[in-house]
């Protein structure tokens, strides 16, 4: 960072006024000449979080994608489909059981398993050819869809998340300030996303440990890197391509489940996560952890704050996002040059 | 493949008998075949094998798998419908069709070149994703746009021009239409592979190094390509709109771009013939899904997982699709020899 601000200073001032700025605008109470100009404090920060943590579900859904493509070199167009049955079983487990947590470890298995099968049967016959695997893979989440639709029907279905994760909660970032009593009023944000945006955090944060300091991360690592080589130096690789590839569907299952909680499941979900996934993928950098999260934020804030202060072109945001990035920088913002 | 060429011979002589048989059927159809089967069956073959066509040339003979070909047709035939007379007048400009047909294909062609100019950027599977994400981003757009694009309910009423005192949707001539579409973009992709510009686009294809190294520029081969292959999936998207007499955006969805693939990759992608044969198989498993699964007792909505499973045998067992299933067959046939004698049958 130091020698990024010594080479560049200039861009090392404009980065800096921005997050000053921004930070300014999160944290102080907004005065009245702004609000007029941009709309209620509230809004602005009830658009902020809402990105935030719908960057987290995309994340959730897009690590998964992004270290099977990292590893593998297989374009999983099927793990949209993966995120809708991981939602559906989920919603099944919970009105089941009751238990909203039992849905995780469970779902995790089933998709995993779904995903074992999937590469166990289907992707290790086709090892290198990257097309014929991503066009299996479009067939497989045709199938897929359909099946689903068949079993679930078009209506669509919301998950009931445990009680004591209902409800707001109070953040401690002022939204406005009584001006009668000067009292600070706080914002109150549904608790649930809170909590998503923690577990989203923590398991980012547990890949990123078990990736960079672990045996089985160093292995994972060393075939992204060279997979002949690390096949050529005695690893079983297909263990572990096996093992990625399970942890990836099982991901996509519960976050699924996550989304199931946060919105609502339906047929078509799965193409929409799936494209979040890819223009996650494409703006983060392909096969990287930290690129998926940086590119889940980025998207998911241009997504909310385009939803509530450009509601007709939203999508384009993201859109425009992608185009320009592929212009200036086709490897993603931490993509390693192809 | 290919009949020995006898040069005393000349060149009508040298069309299979199997090929007349086809094009007499096809053109003498209207004869024996009832509208229902003119308009919607082989009407719409022909509609969906058009805009396949385009990505067999992109993807068979440019080597670039993109998903976005529907899109490109599906704005061409917005074009129509915006620029011609439909049934929201509000936004129609209703003017006339020498206007319309070459500013949709104008528009179509600049948007493709744009599309391509960022997704050549891009190799193979890298190329499907971007495709796709434009896609997707084309049909939310579409979806959220009441201004020009009329957002959810899109544009009905959109016919086309009674040129020379014929109503073109009437099934015999729509099918002569299409009939005369497809064969001229069958014929052109046939023509344009085959000239110094499809030669050199194979060569990008199967090698970009060593065609830049002998002076080729890659990038605008791959470009110039996307904006030919508009050209035919313009071509198929002014015919859909006039067939369904409208347009919307789920005609531009995710599904339809997919179907565009699957129909390209079961007929065979190296071909061109492969996107007719794929667009006939798809289509006949369409219309006719709903009794054949009603007589097994399954709902006819399970035609997706038909195609879906049918897309996936194709790609798992056959990767050059029907087509090359025939060639196969037919490889196999000519080896066969009389196993008494060993003379060949």
């Amino acid at each position: 960072m130091d020698k990024f601000a010594k080479t560049n200073p200039a861009w090392a001032l404009v980065i800096a006024l921005v997050v000053v700025a921004f930070l300014w605008l999160v944290l102080a109470p907004w005065p009245t000449e702004l609000e007029a100009a941009i709309g209620r404090k509230r809004v602005f920060l009830n658009a902020l979080l809402g990105g935030i943590t719908l960057g987290a579900l995309y994340f959730l859904v897009a690590s998964g994608f992004t270290l099977i493509f990292g590893l593998l070199r297989i374009v999983n167009l099927a793990h949209g489909s993966l995120f809708l049955l991981g939602g559906y079983i989920g919603y099944e487990v919970t009105n089941y059981t009751g238990s909203w947590f039992l849905a995780f470890p469970i779902v995790f298995v089933a998709v995993g398993l779904v995903g074992l099968a999937m590469q166990r049967f289907i992707f290790a016959y086709m090892e290198g050819e990257e097309l014929r695997q991503t066009l299996v893979s479009i067939g497989l989440s045709v199938v897929l869809a359909d099946v689903m639709l068949w079993y679930w029907g078009g209506q669509s279905y919301t998950t009931l998340a445990p009680g004591f994760l209902r409800g707001p909660m109070e953040l401690p970032l002022i939204s406005s300030i009584n001006t009668t009593s000067g009292e600070a009023i706080f914002i109150r944000y549904p608790s649930v996303r809170i909590w998503i945006l923690i577990a989203a955090i923590v398991i980012g944060v547990a890949m990123w440990l078990v990736l960079n300091r672990t045996s089985l991360g160093m292995l994972i690592r060393a075939g992204v890197d060279d997979r002949e080589m690390l096949a050529a130096s005695g690893v079983r690789i297909q263990l572990v391509f096996l093992a990625v590839f399970v942890f990836g569907a099982g991901l996509a299952g519960m976050a699924g489940v996550v989304g199931g909680t946060f919105q609502s499941l339906s047929p078509g979900e799965d193409t929409r996560f799936l494209l979040a996934s890819l223009v996650v993928v494409i703006v983060g950098g392909m096969g990287s952890i930290v690129g998926a999260a940086i590119g889940a934020l980025v998207i998911g804030i241009a997504e909310q704050m385009g939803l509530v202060y450009a509601p007709t072109y939203s999508v384009v945001f993201t859109f425009l996002i992608m185009a320009a990035v592929l212009a200036f920088r086709p490897q993603g913002f931490l993509g390693a040059g192809r | 493949m290919a009949p020995a060429r006898a040069p005393d011979r000349l060149w009508f002589e040298r069309i299979p008998m199997a090929w007349w048989i086809v094009v007499a059927v096809l053109l003498t159809m209207p004869l024996f075949a009832n509208n229902f089967w003119l308009f919607q069956v082989m009407g719409w073959s022909f509609i969906l094998g058009t805009i396949a066509v385009s990505l067999t040339f992109l993807a068979g003979y440019g080597g670039m798998v993109s998903l976005l070909q529907m899109s490109i047709a599906g704005l061409a035939g917005y074009m129509v419908a915006i620029l011609g007379p439909s049934g929201t007048t509000s936004i129609s400009l209703g003017l006339a069709w020498w206007i319309v047909l070459p500013a949709a294909f104008l528009i179509a062609a600049v948007f493709a070149t744009l599309c391509g100019a960022l997704a050549v950027r891009t190799e193979g599977i890298y190329t499907i994703m971007i495709t796709l994400a434009i896609a997707a981003a084309f049909f939310y757009f579409t979806r959220q746009n009441y201004t020009i694009f009329n957002g959810y309910s899109g544009f009905n009423l959109v016919l086309p021009p009674q040129l020379f005192g014929v109503n073109w949707r009437d099934p015999a001539p729509f099918y002569y239409l299409c009939l005369g579409c497809a064969a001229l973009c069958y014929g052109a992709v046939v023509y344009i592979t085959r000239s110094p510009f499809g030669l050199a686009l194979q060569g990008v294809r199967d090698n970009p190094r060593r065609m830049a190294a002998l002076g080729f520029n890659v990038t605008a081969h791959r470009v110039a390509a996307h904006a030919l292959a508009s050209v035919f999936a313009s071509v198929g998207g002014i015919l859909l709109v006039w067939q369904n007499a409208q347009i919307a955006p789920g005609t531009i969805g995710i599904p339809a771009a997919i179907d565009i693939l699957v129909v390209a990759v079961i007929g065979g992608i190296r071909r061109p013939l492969g996107a007719f044969v794929g667009a006939f198989i798809y289509v006949i498993l369409q219309v006719f899904s709903p009794d054949i699964l009603g007589t097994f007792g399954f709902s006819a909505e399970r035609f997706k997982l038909i195609i879906g499973l049918g897309f996936l045998a194709v790609v798992l067992f056959s990767p050059d699709g029907v087509l090359g299933l025939w060639d196969r067959w037919r490889a196999r046939r000519a080896r066969r020899v009389d196993p008494l004698t060993g003379a060949p049958r």
